[in-house]
């Protein structure tokens, strides 16, 4: 049986949030609160509104995701 | 974490395998067009319960999710285009022309046997014909490369290269994983990747490989809010076929294989 993934998928962030949570607006037009992965926290790299982002949603709550990529 | 199986394991983890391909066998065998998909099913519950085993997806519930119910049968049953998890049901009904993946696992004596083979019913559209000979064939290359010393995404990249080469694409959120004990271990080993990357591979790792490869340009599997079943985004047909490997030192051990003369290769 095939196990099913979390999938990513591009957006653009629209609000940022405390705790480094932020509103990302995906490409199918759906908007999710993210949180950032500890990597992009590790190495500092901002994320501002209006960046486009790379998000990992869960197949199990798909309101809610992880930032894993900030493109330049 | 993933874990590596002594050989007294890999012994028990013979017995699952080799049951669950005795299922399949016996469901290439007696398929039909105009049976139900849950006939299909009865058939190889009775055969695993006549063996000491039980269904390893009965019941199944992936970890951490609180919503899904658990899986309500033994078999996955998906024709056309959905890609996997389809639930049997006794008014669904296979027909000439249709192609049905079918997949099973098997528990016994506490260690998992998983796999699966798309079945052509009847004459079929060549092109979906090929689809489904492209997919056995991604299997295989993938299970080339589930040797010691290589890295895991070797066996994706040579899943995603063959099926891409014949312009299907590959399916993406639904991956293969490690097998054992449970039937969903780590690794997760996805049918796409790159080449030199990933974990690597050591002698007594178990991992169940899937290519799930479909003909138009889905790259997603998607099922409805709560449900099973899995079908591509554009609704165009997709094939799955699966092993239960041992990566070893020069070939991997394919515990699954088929005892049919036909798919002796």
């Amino acid at each position: 049986m095939a196990k099913e993934e979390a999938i990513e998928i591009e957006g653009v962030i629209v609000d940022a949030l405390p705790n480094a949570q932020f509103k990302v607006k995906l490409e199918n037009g759906l908007e999710v609160l993210a949180h950032v992965s500890g990597k992009i926290r590790m190495h500092y790299i901002r994320i501002l509104p209006g960046d486009k982002v790379k998000v990992q949603i869960s197949p199990y709550d798909i309101s809610k995701g992880r930032i894993t990529y900030r493109y330049k | 974490m993933i874990t590596i199986k002594s050989e007294r394991e890999i012994e028990l983890m013979r017995e699952s395998g080799a049951l669950t391909a005795m299922v399949l066998d016996l469901l290439e065998e007696e398929i039909r067009p105009g049976m139900t998909t849950m006939q299909l099913d009865r058939m190889a519950e009775a055969f695993i319960r006549d063996h000491q085993a039980v269904p390893s997806f009965l019941n199944y519930a992936p970890k951490g999710d609180p919503d899904v119910t658990p899986y309500p049968a033994t078999l996955c049953v998906s024709i056309n285009e959905e890609v996997v998890h389809g639930v049997p049901s006794a008014k669904r009904i296979v027909r000439e022309g249709d192609i049905v993946s079918v997949d099973c696992g098997v528990y016994k004596g506490g260690y998992h046997g998983d796999a699966a083979r798309t079945f052509v019913l009847g004459t079929i559209d060549e092109k979906v014909q090929l689809l489904v000979d492209v997919t056995r064939e991604s299997l295989e290359l993938g299970i080339a490369q589930a040797v010691e010393g290589n890295r895991l995404h070797d066996i994706s990249a040579a899943v995603e290269t063959h099926a891409r080469s014949f312009g299907f694409s590959v399916i993406e959120n639904m991956v293969g994983h490690g097998i054992g004990s449970e039937l969903h271990e780590d690794p997760a080993v996805p049918n796409y990747g790159k080449r030199n990357t990933g974990v690597k591979l050591r002698t007594g790792m178990a991992l169940a490989i899937e290519p799930m490869i479909a003909m138009g340009r889905s790259r997603r599997a998607v099922s409805k809010r709560g449900g099973w079943v899995a079908v591509t985004e554009d609704g165009k047909p997709s094939a799955h076929f699966e092993h239960t490997v041992i990566v070893r030192a020069g070939k991997a051990e394919v515990l699954t294989r088929s005892l049919l003369e036909k798919n002796l290769s």
